[in-house]
């Protein structure tokens, strides 16, 4: 890693910020001044959501930023691929983030049929970024599918409960050779620094800034946070002195040199 | 190859003397260690923390193990070699008395070892397709199938279709030690063009044992052969690698010591000489940096220093061992590869280890 420039490539694409903006639930007239003071370089984009009525949010996005359109709304693998295939032909380019959820009231995805579409879609050319339960098996069979970063949930999405799956993230961080995006579940600036502290390549966040009473403000607090967890990381974290009564007698005594 | 690679680029780039004590205790600090915290843990600035390490090892061996360890015995079953390994016994220039166990032989070993009560069984043979075959071998892990449960081999590396034959007639842990990862070293030591000299054969051994269906592979390097920091570390990133390639393999690790071998003068062996702290900061930093492998400790070492690493960083020992061609029954046929320093029988065994309040386990497999 150069640590003079600090860079997360995904998909042969060069980003210098490490915060993933939702767009989901923004007025689209505040998606400018969100992704502005977030130093946003890569945002997602609901496809379903992309052309309600008159307004289209491909309008509101500033030149030079990466689109992640997503397949929310899909409930299978085929609904994954079709509606990445889709994504495609309407210019948004080859990044997807893969989102299959088929249940309603938890709202968390079905890691099973994301590798399916993962394979497929990084098969046609796509640079795939599965959203993901954290599950060192199913991350590892996405990342063989070919996927090009694995984004797990830190907490049921829309919960701003932070990083319930910290134990899990810690596991992929260490095992998966690929970008772990912690995507969901993430409320506050704290949470998403303590995520990059401990290693994750990027961070997502909708919800924790749309709903923030000042979303500009919120959107650069968030900045920060993430800025400072990165740099934290990369300073390597100081010994946390671990108060264990000595041995009382050495374990090493034994030795005869 | 591109493992072989990978791990031969990390062996050159490490720096022992670059770490410093605050590396140590920064690697400490760490719930999972990376490579770089690997190297730390065996470098010289290591060697005045063993006790700190030893903590901490201790706990990683007790949260993977409880108070489990293990025991089991070898059996050598042929000492013809065509290697000429310049710090082996059974180097086949040496003089001395070769043998090879016929089945019935064998099959009277294997029952003399069972009656001890043991239940894990490793056969060893040289380096000779001709006189040890794999169909040989084969014949010996079907006979140690009706006495034991579990068997391992260390036998030549082999082919991945040989492995498979192997794991089909009963054998699922496969050893092979590299001896040294450097190179050059490794081309003085293995002489004329023997099927040793090969050193990336040898290396992509565990992976072809793996592929051939085997459980578990054993990664060590000859401690002392070169230089033993670079080698530990070699050994370990080796095992890491391929562990990470194939999550589901089960790794261990040895960690021979380089003594007196027959024939073999004891002035020309002790230039790189191994002391006691240093063999045990290789198995520290191996428990510490790879808290769920298994680790094995040969009676190379001397009873003292066995009771005291197991619960520690061993969770396995041999018990009853004979590294002759034979000699649990009959006589011996065949002299040993070198000298053991622990000949206690495995109920001495048992109860040195009821002793240290662990729990002696035979077996822990259950058959499909």
């Amino acid at each position: 890693m150069n640590k003079m420039k600090d860079i997360l490539t995904i998909g042969g694409k060069e980003f210098t910020s490490r915060f993933i903006l939702g767009s989901g639930k923004f007025s689209l007239e505040m998606t400018k001044t969100v992704i502005d003071r977030g130093g946003v370089e890569m945002a997602t984009l609901a496809l379903r959501r992309a052309n309600s009525g008159t307004d289209n949010i491909l309008d509101y996005m500033p030149e030079g930023i990466t689109l992640l359109p997503n397949t929310s709304g899909a409930r299978t693998a085929d609904e994954a691929v079709r509606i990445a295939r889709l994504a495609r032909e309407l210019g948004c380019g080859d990044f997807v983030k893969i989102e299959v959820i088929n249940d309603t009231k938890y709202l968390l995805p079905d890691n099973a049929e994301t590798i399916k579409a993962t394979e497929i879609l990084a098969k046609e050319g796509f640079i795939v970024l599965p959203y993901m339960y954290p599950d060192l098996v199913a991350a590892r069979r996405m990342a063989d599918a070919g996927a090009a970063a694995v984004m797990p949930l830190g907490a049921p999405i829309g919960s701003n409960k932070g990083l319930l799956t910290r134990d899990f993230v810690k596991i992929l961080v260490e095992e998966i050779p690929l970008p772990i995006i912690v995507d969901a579940g993430i409320g506050r600036p704290s949470q998403a620094c303590e995520a990059m502290e401990m290693g994750v390549a990027a961070v997502m966040a909708n919800t924790a800034v749309a709903t923030a009473r000042d979303v500009g403000l919120m959107a650069a607090a968030f900045k920060s946070a993430i800025e400072a967890g990165r740099n934290a990381y990369l300073a390597g974290l100081g010994r946390v002195l671990e108060h264990e009564a000595e041995a009382s007698s050495p374990l090493t005594g034994f030795l005869e040199d | 190859m591109e493992l072989q690679e990978n791990v031969l680029q990390h062996t050159a780039a490490y720096d022992y003397d670059a770490f410093t004590a605050r590396d140590v205790h920064a690697a400490l600090s760490k719930d999972a260690l990376d490579v770089q915290d690997f190297g730390a843990l065996l470098s010289p600035a290591a060697l005045p923390l063993l006790e700190t390490i030893a903590r901490r090892a201790q706990a990683d061996t007790r949260r993977y193990f409880g108070n489990s360890v293990t025991l089991y015995t070898p059996l050598y079953i042929s000492n013809y070699c065509d290697n000429y390994c310049t710090y082996c016994g059974f180097n086949c220039g040496n003089d001395i008395k070769r043998g090879k166990l016929t089945l019935d032989e064998i099959e009277r070993e294997l029952r003399a070892i069972a009656n001890t009560g043991l239940e894990e069984i490793l056969l060893l043979t040289g380096e000779s397709r001709e006189k040890s075959g794999v169909a040989y071998i084969g014949e010996a892990v079907e006979a140690a199938r009706k006495h034991f449960r579990t068997i391992g081999l260390e036998v030549y590396p082999l082919n991945v279709d040989e492995y498979a034959y192997l794991h089909e007639r009963g054998a699922d842990f496969v050893s092979i030690y590299q001896e040294t990862y450097d190179r050059t070293l490794y081309s003085a030591c293995h002489p004329h063009n023997s099927p040793k000299s090969d050193f990336a054969y040898r290396f992509a051994g565990q992976e072809r044992a793996i592929l051939g269906g085997m459980r578990g592979v054993s990664f060590g390097a000859l401690l002392g052969l070169g230089n033993f920091r670079k080698d530990a570390f070699a050994a370990g990133v080796h095992a890491c690698k391929l562990q990470r390639k194939y999550p589901h393999a089960e790794i261990s690790f040895s960690v021979p010591r380089i003594r007196a071998a027959h024939n073999k003068s004891a002035s020309e062996l002790i230039a790189n000489a191994v002391s006691e702290s240093e063999l045990l900061q290789v198995l520290l930093a191996y428990r510490v940096f790879l808290p769920f492998a298994s680790i094995n400790i040969s009676t190379r070492e001397r009873a003292g220093f066995r009771d005291n690493v197991i619960g520690l960083v061993a969770n396995k020992i041999s018990s009853g061992v004979k590294v002759t061609v034979g000699g649990h029954d009959d006589e011996q046929k065949g002299d040993p590869q070198f000298s053991i320093y622990d000949e206690r029988d495995v109920k001495t065994i048992h109860s040195a280890i009821l002793d240290r309040r662990l729990q002696p386990v035979y077996n822990d497999y259950i058959f499909s």
